[in-house]
């Protein structure tokens, strides 16, 4: 439930009108976003492999880092500099409307959001069995002074075997799936990631087909291929995560087997001797 | 234009920065003394001085861009030839990649104490106490880090000196125009565009690349340096070699 609240709160802040009508949102968290996801998804790293912690740091550096400390000030001024070369009231904000609209740093926000859930599953799984484990500690045991092995408990690392496995992978594969749609997203809302200099536009009540103009396109461009580059990436390391838990679980699979065959063989030699002695 | 109410100083940006220096000063426990100093000439001179005083010089910077016509978007046009990407930008992703080679050698880091994690528990030696004091070890440089540390410092080396070039190429001569002449459509014909403050963003300009220059110096330093260390090892542990006893010869006979 805390999970919950933070992440609504997160969403919700993300969208400037909510920001400052909303109540509710300032008594959940004012001004937690990044620092305060990063705080939950550090948490929830303790169980990924090496792959995924490299993809939690490339995700922040390259992405949130870029996007809060750059992208949003070359956005900042995407509607007010939108100038169309009329004079006719509400022009401007209708041509704006139809050519954006969703702005892309609220889609790569979203985008950021959606990708860093799945990890979430993760963490109420492991929450889970730590909770069930400590209950059967607690029924086996009763309450004799247990703090030490409940402590071991709450710090020990899970191997990624069984249904952690299956709640892993499930969430890789959502990962790819958050990631993909919002890039296709990206590219069929805007056309292709590069971002034009002048846009014709003859909604009402533009009196005919205005020119109108678009701030800093080509800082916009750079920054949209970036994104999309970082984005790639990630997906990248995400597949190699993917195919190397597979990979580990087909081998463990096949030493299992190799075990089984091997004991069973035992079984059948020592059956074999036993015969032999008896019948001699 | 809608009546919005005005908008709070927004401190994400540098809670950001702030959450930026916790991650990479914690790879200062693993660094050569020249690159700790590099890390704070890196925090010092280039990230506060970027949040600090550059972004309030270039905050008006499209804003103060005004161009001799009233032909509707000849402004954003002129602007956009004229500046493809703002220096504050390109300065910050300087930073952000330059800064990113230190959590190779921070990845290495984990990497050893978790493997030295593993033998400790194989020979039997699973005391939390042992445990913690293998966290808290400091490593050396030695090995497998030594070529991770040497290959993230090239990597710095890189990173910065590719960006200058940039810099060089968008704009000339790192001095920043007064006053730029624009024909692109739809301006009329050619005009005066004015650029804001010139001789500030000039100052800032040259105090950047300065304060670059210096941390390619530092790097290059420690690299000579980790290298020269290396060397004297090897000198010193080869005695018994045959190389080493033929280097030591042919340095004598000099």
């Amino acid at each position: 439930l805390p999970f919950l609240c933070r992440w609504a709160s997160l969403v919700l802040s993300l969208f400037p009108p909510y920001k400052h009508s909303h109540s509710l949102v300032t008594v959940l968290s004012p001004r937690m976003s990044w620092p305060a996801l990063y705080a939950q998804l550090v948490g929830a790293n303790r169980h990924s492999t090496s792959l995924g912690k490299t993809w939690l740091s490339v995700l922040f550096i390259f992405r949130v880092m870029v996007l809060v400390v750059a992208a949003e000030s070359v956005w900042g001024d995407e509607q007010s500099d939108f100038t169309c070369n009329t004079l006719q009231p509400g022009c401007e904000n209708v041509c704006y409307d139809q050519f954006f609209p969703v702005s892309h740093i609220r889609l790569w926000c979203l985008q950021l959001v959606f990708v860093s859930a799945p990890t979430l599953l993760v963490a109420m799984y492991v929450a889970y069995r730590n909770h069930r484990d400590k209950r059967k500690l607690l029924q086996v045991c009763g309450t004799k002074g247990l703090d030490e092995e409940l402590e071991t408990l709450k710090k020990r690392r899970l191997p990624i075997t069984g249904a952690l496995w299956w709640t892993y992978a499930c969430s890789l594969v959502f990962r790819l799936l958050f990631e993909a749609g919002f890039m296709y997203a990206l590219y069929v809302v805007y056309d292709g990631f590069q971002m034009p200099r002048l846009v014709q536009c003859d909604q009402w009540p533009c009196p005919n087909l205005v020119d109108c103009f678009i701030s800093r396109p080509t800082e916009k461009t750079i920054f949209t291929v970036f994104m999309a580059t970082a984005s790639s990436i990630c997906m990248v390391l995400n597949v190699a995560e993917l195919v190397y838990l597979v990979a580990k679980a087909v081998n463990r699979g096949l030493c299992d087997q190799r075990e089984r065959k091997s004991c069973s063989k035992e079984r059948m030699r020592n059956r074999t001797n036993q015969r032999s002695l008896v019948s001699t | 234009m809608p009546l919005t109410p005005p908008a709070e100083p927004d401190p994400e940006p540098k809670m950001n920065w702030a959450s930026f220096y916790a991650v990479i000063s914690g790879v200062n426990r693993h660094s050569t003394g020249i690159g700790r100093i590099w890390l704070s000439v890196l925090f010092i001179f280039r990230i506060l001085v970027l949040v600090v005083a550059a972004e309030s010089v270039w905050g008006d910077e499209k804003s103060g861009f005004t161009c001799n016509t009233q032909q509707p978007g000849c402004n954003s046009v002129c602007y956009d030839q004229f500046f493809p990407i703002s220096h504050i930008r390109l300065w910050a992703l300087q930073l952000i990649l330059v800064s990113t080679p230190a959590l190779l050698v921070a990845m290495h880091v984990a990497h050893r104490r978790h493997v030295d994690k593993r033998l400790y528990k194989l020979s039997g030696r699973s005391n939390p106490k042992d445990l913690e004091q293998i966290k808290t070890q400091k490593m050396k440089i030695t090995g497998a880090l030594w070529w991770t540390y040497i290959i993230s410092l090239l990597f710095r080396i890189i990173f910065e000196v590719t960006f200058m070039y940039v810099f060089y190429m968008i704009y000339p001569g790192y001095k920043m125009i007064r006053l730029v002449k624009c024909d692109s459509y739809p301006c009329p014909n050619t005009v005066d565009c004015f650029v804001s403050r010139p001789t500030e963003k000039t100052v800032f300009t040259v105090f950047m690349l300065a304060v670059s220059g210096v941390c390619i110096l530092l790097n290059i330093a420690e690299v000579v340096f980790l290298v020269g260390k290396a060397c004297s090892k090897h000198l010193h542990n080869a005695g018994d070699s045959t190389m080493g006893a033929w280097i030591q010869q042919k340095l004598c006979s000099f």
